[in-house]
Parts: structure tokens; C-alpha cells; sequence
């Protein structure tokens, strides 16, 4: 039976996920998703035309929070738990051409 | 102090309340216990109690075990994984300052799946809990760690997160009443999110009073979460005796679902016990509930990549790759930051959200959810309560199920559905079975299912269940 | 080849002037310290939840007012979903299928959605870092990170560069005039990127578009436009196509260059935010957005086309809401004068006087009060003093403020009327002088007549009418 996802689908997957997938991972993965998937695809048969999907199950409109400051952490709280924080900032390496 | 770790919750409360046990005294002995933890339920707990002041309130002096799930400020939270190891959340949780706020004190942090997805603990970045009815067995998950602490007499009470039955099945699992609230009962605040429109947090404790202390204390609105409602009225100890006029619907598909012959002996044998009480047993259809399975793990997963989606290495926990380019320290700390099954289920969810699989994928799920929904409310028409074995089996073999996911998924056939649904259930303790391969008796859970908020009319019809059964096996070794 | 047409759509995104940021209690401020207005929710750290700011929704609701646009009865929030370091959830919360406002207009251009979102934090390049394989770092600033937006999407409707350009000042007027946004453009709080195609002029059919990014003035914007336009152009001449792209324009250089290729498409991934619960603008929350719109330039512009004033003075008018409060008091104050008359004042010579004297002040601000420029106004309309003499008694006005007839007294301005013989004196003397130049008028060199008005004017300090100086040459060369 051809699989519920592909190779390349698992590699896309990955890549929109920001996963590096060693090679033997991409293998395992590309069965148990496609398994998994088999699976769930079930619901896909199913006639849900007119179905409202729902987006949220309680009943709750416009909760909302009043425009009032509240005091923000201090720079070296909100630095502390960062990685090679620099001048006040978190650090990253830079994007280069992932943009 | 066997003494002292044997009393409930609300026993200990109110001997700490009149001044007959002190404190101090109670806590420490709890701190004894939680070091002792010999099934790795623990990956925190505290180690000085000597500056502890009692605060008053109903839950004054008592000592909870809290899952790793929960933010506490300066101290170690993990949520079971490697990713943000190190980190000490800059804030607490709400329901851990609703606890504190009514006297309680965190007693230590409590092992779990990674990021609550498991159904048997063996997710965790720091290794298996073990189950103490059997330590070759598993205690459940993803809040396997409460579960066991509670059990295995490492805490008077707990509390946990559900997401598709993760509070219910570890309670099952390990023969102690585990509790999951309506969503929006219980602010959400400060728990770190799995799958957001289905995670709800509930207590795990010893009996139904006890639960219902601590969902007392942690209910309510919170302007920090604008999911959470709170329950009307609030929730006040149960004390009903009797199933009068109570209507258990049993649904009709359970006839030819497959579970345990143990499970099922001592789930007939419960809803007798309904009836010998006054309550009547009616049958109801849920036929949208068979497709429970698949649709929480569309949902819960692609939900789940999204909330996963911060752990990137550049604000707080690990960072690896970091000499390399952008994408680089983010493919990389990402590969190394998570497991196995949370890696699986972000790829699970990443597919069903990306493009061209939207519609097929999570937007036919959540017409499911609506499907199961409106299955609810029919049979809530019917009937008071939808009842259910919590579990298809009895407490599982460690390793038995981890090479396949999809058995380990199909775990969660019974709790999913109400999960979707939004609404409360609880597992209580129902009695207990041989394994399907042989070997001790191990607890079974029997679940209860309400309408949306009837928290209060749960707790009294579990309350006269409870009472009814008279539960009193424990594990080898544990006082009660 | 057919003429090739541009078609132009508009992006804003204009930060809300609120005082704390969307979702968290954090204040919004510039130019602080890096990470000093930061919490655990616009951190991102593991369990927070976002809660919508009120405010931030009724300035949202009064752009769509003011926009004309109608508001989706219930509207929801979406997550879109990447990976970026400025983007601290890796998602941000915007809108997506069902915006707050729709299909609404300014002036001429429909508006096709508006809708709130979060804004990204500042992200800075420090370059070489010095590690092995590191290119550099970059440093990320979350002060910025999670300031309320909206999001104005137009339709394709402008067909140039300036007319894209002076569309986007209206709409800058028009968010500043309600209050609810700094807009400006250099420190972020305005920024429009533009989407631009062409296509043969007379087609339907919308040509592939490429996107221009955060040009931060207006005079880019036009620039980067035009540029891309004659790019499109070019290509399409030389047998090319248009690929659709983003594209960054350099105001330095004046080149465009790509910013992503088409193998990053995005996948964003958007689905409904599970953490919020929906938005349902009451009857209550609409109603105080509409009574809290003040009367908009496009309003304006049309009331003074209206009343009579040419249209780029309307515009100017409109524009400057002061000026215009200015302009009306003037116009009522001034009996008997047309009001397009007392536009030209205002926007002409009561600016050219204040610029004159480096005043620091528009009309409203300055020394002159409306009621004495309408009385000056119609000293001159009246012709009892020169236009000449106008423009002094303004300039003493503007020094002292005063009454301008009281000016015109002190000052000896009054005018000289031909009846009294004086004037008609002064120009015969100035004909005479200038034998020359008369000649060259009765050979029919109309331009020569310069030369004896101006005598007559220096003698008469000003104060005689120019017209009637001209009649009175003319008839004493018997013209
Ligand atoms: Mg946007
Ligand atoms: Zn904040």
C-alpha cells in the first residue's frame, strides 16, 4: 500500500518544524506517521457537510483586559534564564538566508 | 508518623485547623516520604521545610505534589523534557497560587511525559515513573508522577493536567481518584500548554472529598487566561449518600468495544452497585465518540506544534548549534532539546496543518469535536451522568507498548471523547482485576462523565459511589 | 504594445497608541533601554496567555469607522505560524479568514480589510561576532515585541506612484487625526509596504505582483514605486515576466533587491487561536467608536469643495486640522467675502507671511486672530486698501497682532481712489517721466507698462490699487 506520507513530505514536515532529521529518523518517521495517519484518516470519510467546526468549546465572547500598565521584569530577570545574552539583548546567530 | 501520612487531605486540614497536629511536623513527614521516592516520581522536591509558616485556609499545612507541568517561580520546572532544562519560570502558575493561597505548600515537582504526551510516562526526558502496585509496571501518564506520589504514599494529594485523559488514566492506573474539571473550571495560566482548546487542570488524590478540596480551592475565573469561567457557586464538600432518581447512561457502543474481561467485570459490578444505591443504569448513544481517537490526535498534535514552536533556543532553556547559522541552532536544539514521541507529534501536527491538508485534517477534526459535542448533550438530555471503564485495561508492562504508537494512542479510546467535549469526568477507583497475562491484582478505574460545570453533582454522585465500593486496597508498603 | 497601466495596493500597518502592548500589561515606550518592557507573556515563556487589550480593539474600531468599513459582527483570532527570532512564539496572533473590518474606503481607494495583530520585536545585525563559523550575531529587543497593530490591506485601485504616495498621506492624516496612533514613519509606528503590478492599460486582469517593504517616508515610497513600475516596465519590453517577490528598496542607490527567493515560500500554517475566545463588538463599543471620530480629512475636503474652495486648497486645509478650525472661523467672521476667497489668505499669504517671520506657529498659534484677518480680508476685497498694502498691514499683524484697520490708520495705508484727483496726479507725473516707455505702450508692447506702474507704486508707498493704476496709464495715452 503506498504510504499515507512520503520521503519528501516528512523532509518538508521537518524543515517547516525546524527538526533536523537524521536519516534513519526520516525512516521511522515516514512509517509511523503514515500508520498514525492511516488511522486518523478514517474521520476523513465521514459526511460533516454543515458541520460547524469548533473553535473554542466554551461559550465566551470579548474577555478582555483593561489598558492599565502593569510592571514588567527587570532586564536581568528577563535575561536570566537566556543564552549568551549581549548588551542588553538575547543573542542568536544571525539569519544569513533563512529568512 | 505512619499516622499522620495515613489521614486525607481533609482530615489532616482540619486536625492542622484545631491545632491537634502541628504543621511543621506534618509537612516534614511528607518531606521524609517524597525523599524516599524510590519510583521516580519526584524531579523536585523540597529540602528545607524549616521556614514554614502555616497560612490559614482550608487547605492550611498541607503539602502538595505538583506536575512538572506547572510554572513555579525560581524553582526547576521541566515539563519532562531536556529542552529547558535549567529553567526557573520567572512566575507561578495560578492553580499553584490558588493552592497557596489557600495554605497549601508545594511539596515537590512531579515527573510526567514530555510535555504531558504519554499514556505511560515512559516519555519523560528523566526517565520512567514506576507504577507501586507493581514497579515493572507503568503508573500511567501523562501525569504519571502525581499519580504515583499519591498512590505510593509520597503525597497526600496532587495535582495534574489532562489533555485527552491524563489526569483520569494515571489515577485509574494507579488506584486513586483523579479529577478533570470542565474546560475554563481552572485557569489555565502559568501550565505549560500541550494542546490549548483541550488541556485542563484537576487534582489527584485519594478520595472524592479530597478532590473536591482542591478543585475548590483552584476554580475560578482568572483575568490572566480568557478561557477560564470558573465554576458557579464554587464547589463545597459532597456528602450525598444514595443514587436516588440518578440516571448512569452506559453507551451502547461499549457492548462491542474491546477491553480487559477484568476491567469489564468490575465495571458491571459497579454499575450494580449504582443500582443497589438508588441509581438507575440507562443505555445512551455517543456514536460520534468511536472517532475520538482520531480526532484528538489531529487536533492535540497540531496544536501542540504550534505551542511547541517557542522552544527555539534563543530566550531561555537549551541552546545547541549555536555557532552555526540561524536555522542551524534552531534544526539542532530542536533535535536535541526533544524526544521521540514530542518530535512524532509535531510532525503529526505540523502535516495536518500545512497546506493543502488544513480542510482534510484539523478542520474535519474539530467537525468531529462538534459531532461528539452534540452526542453529549443528547445523552445529558437522558440522562444525569455518561459512565465508562476508565482504562481498557489494568495498569501495562513497562516497554510493553512503546514500540507502537498507535496501541499506546488507542489507550485513551475512553477519556478522549469527553476531553473533546469539554466536559468534566472523573476516574475513581472501582476495584481490582488481573492482568490479561496474569499476575497481581491491579486497581480499575471506573469514569463518570457530567455536563459542562456540574462539578458539584459529579463530586455528590461520586462521593455515594465511593462510599458504596469502600475501596481500600494499597499498594504494598503504603499506609492507608 | 499597449500603454502598460500600474496597479498599486497598499499595506499599513499602524501601531495603536495604547498604553500597554495587545496581550500582556507591559508599556509601550521608545527609545528605552533594550528588554526593559518585557514579561513572561511577550517573552513567550512556557504556560503564558495572551489577553486582548480593550483599548487596542476600540482604536481598531475607530480606524474602521473612520474607513468606512464594516465590522464582522464576530470576528476571531488566528495563529501564523514561523520560526523567527523576532517572533518570540514562533507564532503571532493576527486575523485571518474573518478580519475585525472589511470592504470599506478613503477617498477614492476601497479598503479591503482591516484587522489587529501583534507587532514583532526589534531585531539588530552586530555583525562579526568573532566565533569559528559564525557569520555574526543579531540582538533582540522584546520592548517593541507585542505593541498592538492594525493591518490596512487596499484594494489594487491606485494607478501611480504619487497617487499611491499622497493616498497614504491622507490616510496618515487620517489615523493621526483620530488619535489613536503616532504615525510616524521613522521610528515605525506608521509603515506601508506596497504591492505593484502593471498591466496593459484597459485590462481587467490584475498582472503578477511584487511586494515593496517598510519604506519609511513618504518620498521613498514614491521613489521605490516608481522605480519598481519602470522596472516591471523594462522587463516586460524586453520579453520578460514578472516574478512575484518581495523586494527591499535601497533609498540610497535607488535599486531594488530581492528578500526572499521562491524556495522559502511560507507555509504559515493559521489556525484558530485556541487561547482567545472571540471578538463580538457590541452595539455599546460601536457606537462609542463612531462618536469618537472627529470630522475626517476626506470629509473635510469634500465639505470645502463643497463651499467652493479648490480642491488642493481644500486638501491643504483638510490636512491641518488647526488650520482648518482657523480657516472657518475666519470665513464666518468675514462678512461678505466668499470663503474660497479667505482659503487663498489662510493657505497663501497669512503662511508666506509667517514663514517670513521664522514663526514657529501655524495661523492658529499666531498673533493674527481670525477675526482681524477676516476684517482684513475684506478691507482688501472692499478695496479700500491695496492688495499691496494688504500683505504689510498682514506682516505687522503678524508681529503684533492688532487690528487691522487701526494699522491701516496708523500706517497711512488707506487707499487712494480716483476720485479725488490725487492718484490721477501721480500717474500723469510718472508718464511724463518716462517718455520711453510710453512710446513702446502705444506702439502696443503691453509689458512696458510695467515700468510706469511701478514708479507710480513707489510713490504712492503701495497704497494704490494696481488695477485702477493700469486704467488710468491707459486712458491718459488715450488707449
Ligand atoms: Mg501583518
Ligand atoms: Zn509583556
Amino acid at each position: 500500500m503506498r504510504p499515507m506520507i512520503d520521503r519528501d513530505q516528512v523532509l518538508h514536515v521537518a524543515r517547516l518544524a525546524r527538526l533536523r532529521l537524521s536519516e534513519d529518523d526520516v525512516e521511522t518517521m515516514t512509517g509511523e506517521l503514515s500508520g498514525i495517519l492511516e488511522h486518523v484518516d478514517r474521520i476523513g470519510n465521514l459526511d460533516l457537510e454543515g458541520v460547524e467546526p469548533t473553535s473554542h468549546v466554551v461559550a465566551l465572547e470579548n474577555v478582555l483586559r483593561p489598558d492599565v500598565p502593569r510592571p514588567s521584569l527587570p532586564q536581568d530577570v528577563a535575561l536570566a534564564s537566556a543564552p549568551e545574552p549581549l548588551n542588553g539583548a538575547f543573542r542568536v546567530p544571525s539569519p544569513q538566508a533563512d529568512a | 508518623m505512619g499516622e499522620l501520612l495515613g489521614l486525607t487531605v481533609a482530615q489532616a486540614a482540619a486536625k492542622i485547623a484545631a491545632g491537634d497536629v502541628s504543621a511543621a511536623e506534618y509537612f516534614g513527614a511528607w518531606q521524609g516520604a517524597a525523599a524516599g521516592d524510590e519510583l521516580n516520581a519526584y524531579l523536585w522536591s523540597v529540602e528545607n521545610a524549616g521556614d514554614y509558616e502555616v497560612k490559614d485556609g482550608p487547605l492550611g499545612g498541607i503539602p502538595v505534589a505538583v506536575k512538572d507541568i506547572f510554572c513555579t517561580e525560581g524553582t526547576p520546572t521541566t515539563a519532562g523534557s531536556r529542552i529547558i532544562e535549567g529553567y526557573r519560570p520567572p512566575y507561578t502558575a495560578t492553580a499553584v497560587r490558588r493552592l497557596d493561597a489557600a495554605g497549601a505548600r508545594v511539596l515537590g515537582k512531579t515527573n510526567m511525559d514530555e510535555f504531558a504526551m504519554g499514556s505511560s510516562n515512559e516519555n519523560s526526558a528523566y526517565g520512567p515513573v514506576l507504577n507501586p502496585w507493581d514497579r515493572g509496571r507503568v503508573p500511567g501518564g501523562s501525569s504519571g508522577g502525581s499519580a504515583a506520589a499519591v498512590a505510593g504514599g509520597l503525597a497526600p494529594c496532587a495535582i495534574g493536567t489532562d489533555t485527552g485523559g491524563s489526569i483520569r488514566q494515571p489515577a485509574s492506573l494507579c488506584g486513586i481518584v483523579g479529577l478533570k474539571p470542565t474546560y475554563g473550571a481552572i485557569s489555565r495560566y502559568g501550565m505549560i500548554a500541550f494542546a490549548s482548546s483541550l488541556d485542563q487542570c484537576g487534582p489527584l488524590t485519594r478520595d472524592v472529598t479530597d478532590a473536591a478540596l482542591l478543585l475548590a480551592a483552584m476554580q475560578g475565573r482568572d483575568p490572566c487566561d480568557s478561557t477560564s469561567v470558573g465554576i458557579e457557586g464554587g464547589i463545597a464538600a459532597p456528602s450525598r449518600e444514595d443514587l436516588k432518581g440518578l440516571r448512569f447512561g452506559v453507551p451502547s457502543e461499549l457492548a462491542r468495544d474491546t477491553f480487559d474481561a477484568g476491567v469489564r467485570a468490575v465495571f458491571e459490578a459497579t454499575l450494580a452497585r449504582i443500582e443497589e444505591l438508588g441509581g438507575e443504569i440507562a443505555e445512551v448513544a455517543l456514536p460520534s465518540a468511536e472517532h475520538g481517537i482520531s480526532a484528538y490526535y489531529v487536533i492535540a498534535p497540531a496544536e501542540a506544534s504550534s505551542n511547541l514552536a517557542r522552544y527555539d533556543g534563543v530566550r531561555y532553556g537549551m541552546r545547541s548549534g549555536g555557532d552555526g547559522d540561524l536555522l542551524e541552532m534552531y534544526e539542532t536544539t530542536r533535535a536535541e532539546g526533544f524526544g521521540t514521541e514530542v518530535k512524532r507529534r509535531i510532525m503529526l501536527g505540523t502535516y495536518a496543518l500545512s497546506s493543502g491538508y488544513y480542510e482534510a485534517y484539523y478542520g474535519q477534526a474539530q467537525k468531529v469535536r462538534t459531532r461528539i459535542a452534540e452526542d453529549f448533550k443528547a445523552a445529558f438530555a437522558e440522562v444525569d451522568f455518561v459512565v465508562t471503564p476508565t482504562s481498557p485495561t489494568v495498569a501495562f508492562g513497562l516497554g510493553e507498548k512503546t514500540a507502537d504508537p498507535l496501541s499506546m494512542y488507542l489507550n485513551d479510546f475512553f477519556t478522549v471523547p469527553m476531553s473533546l467535549a469539554g466536559i468534566p469526568a472523573i476516574s475513581i477507583p472501582a476495584g481490582l482485576a488481573e492482568p490479561e497475562g496474569g499476575g497481581r491484582r491491579l486497581p480499575v478505574g471506573f469514569q463518570i462523565a457530567a455536563p459542562a460545570f456540574a462539578e458539584q453533582k459529579l463530586l455528590e454522585a461520586s462521593y455515594a459511589l465511593e462510599r458504596a465500593i469502600g475501596f481500600d486496597a494499597r499498594p504494598e508498603g503504603v499506609d492507608g | 504594445m499597449a500603454e502598460l497601466e500600474a496597479v498599486i495596493g497598499l499595506e499599513i500597518h499602524v501601531q495603536l497608541a495604547t498604553k500597554t502592548k495587545m496581550f500582556c500589561g507591559c508599556e509601550l515606550s521608545f527609545g528605552d533601554e533594550p528588554n526593559v518592557h518585557t514579561c513572561p507573556v511577550c517573552l513567550a515563556h512556557p504556560g503564558v496567555l495572551p489577553v486582548p487589550n480593550e483599548q487596542a480593539i476600540l482604536y481598531a474600531l475607530q480606524i474602521a469607522a473612520a474607513l468606512e468599513c464594516e465590522v464582522a459582527p464576530r470576528s476571531i483570532f488566528h495563529r501564523k505560524n514561523y520560526f523567527y527570532p523576532d517572533n518570540p512564539k514562533a507564532y503571532q496572533i493576527s486575523q485571518y479568514d474573518i478580519p475585525l473590518a472589511s470592504n470599506g474606503r478613503l477617498g477614492e481607494i476601497r479598503i479591503h480589510r482591516a484587522h489587529l495583530e501583534e507587532d514583532a520585536a526589534k531585531m539588530i545585525h552586530v555583525g562579526e561576532s568573532g566565533r569559528i563559523h559564525g557569520s555574526g550575531a543579531s540582538l533582540v529587543d522584546f520592548n517593541r515585541g507585542g505593541t498592538p497593530l492594525v493591518e490596512i490591506v487596499t484594494e489594487p485601485d491606485l494607478r501611480g506612484a504619487a497617487e499611491a504616495a499622497e493616498w497614504a498621506r491622507l490616510l496618515r492624516e487620517t489615523v493621526r487625526q483620530l488619535g489613536v496612533s503616532d504615525v510616524n514613519m521613522e521610528e515605525g509606528s506608521l509603515r506601508v509596504d506596497a504591492n505593484v503590478s502593471v498591466r496593459p492599460a484597459g485590462s481587467e486582469e490584475l498582472g503578477t505582483k511584487t511586494e515593496l517593504k517598510n519604506m519609511n517616508s513618504f518620498r521613498f515610497l514614491q521613489r521605490g514605486v516608481e522605480a519598481e513600475l519602470e522596472r516591471q516596465r523594462e522587463l516586460i519590453a524586453a520579453g520578460g515576466t514578472v516574478e512575484q517577490e518581495t523586494l527591499h528598496f535601497d533609498p540610497q542607490s535607488g535599486s531594488l533587491t530581492s528578500l526572499r527567493s521562491k524556495e522559502e515560500a511560507h507555509d504559515y500554517r493559521y489556525f484558530p487561536e485556541p487561547d482567545l475566545v472571540p471578538l463580538a463588538p457590541t452595539e455599546e463599543m460601536l457606537r462609542d467608536a463612531r462618536e469618537a471620530l472627529p470630522e475626517l480629512p476626506a470629509v473635510r475636503i469634500e465639505r470645502y469643495v463643497g463651499d467652493g474652495l479648490a480642491r488642493d486648497v481644500a486638501t491643504v486645509l483638510a490636512t491641518d486640522p488647526e488650520t482648518a478650525d482657523y480657516f472657518e472661523r475666519a470665513a464666518t467672521a468675514a462678512s461678505g467675502v466668499e470663503a474660497k476667497t479667505v482659503a487663498i489668505w489662510v493657505t497663501g499669504e497669512l503662511a508666506a507671511a509667517l514663514r517670513q517671520a521664522d514663526s514657529e506657529t501655524g495661523a492658529a498659534g499666531s498673533k493674527v486672530s481670525p477675526e482681524s484677518l477676516a476684517a482684513l480680508v475684506a478691507l482688501v476685497q472692499g478695496k479700500k486698501i491695496s492688495h499691496g498694502s494688504g500683505k504689510t498691514v498682514l506682516a505687522a499683524l503678524v508681529a503684533e497682532g492688532g487690528d487691522p484697520a487701526a494699522i491701516v490708520e496708523r500706517e497711512g495705508l488707506a487707499g487712494m481712489s480716483s476720485e479725488d484727483g490725487e492718484l490721477e496726479s501721480i500717474v500723469a507725473a510718472a508718464v511724463e517721466a518716462n517718455p520711453e516707455a510710453a512710446e513702446q505702450i502705444k506702439a502696443g508692447n503691453g509689458k512696458a507698462i510695467g515700468a510706469i506702474v511701478g514708479a507710480v507704486m513707489r510713490e504712492t508707498k503701495g497704497r494704490a490699487d494696481g488695477g485702477e493704476v493700469t486704467r488710468l496709464i491707459r486712458s491718459q495715452l488715450g488707449l
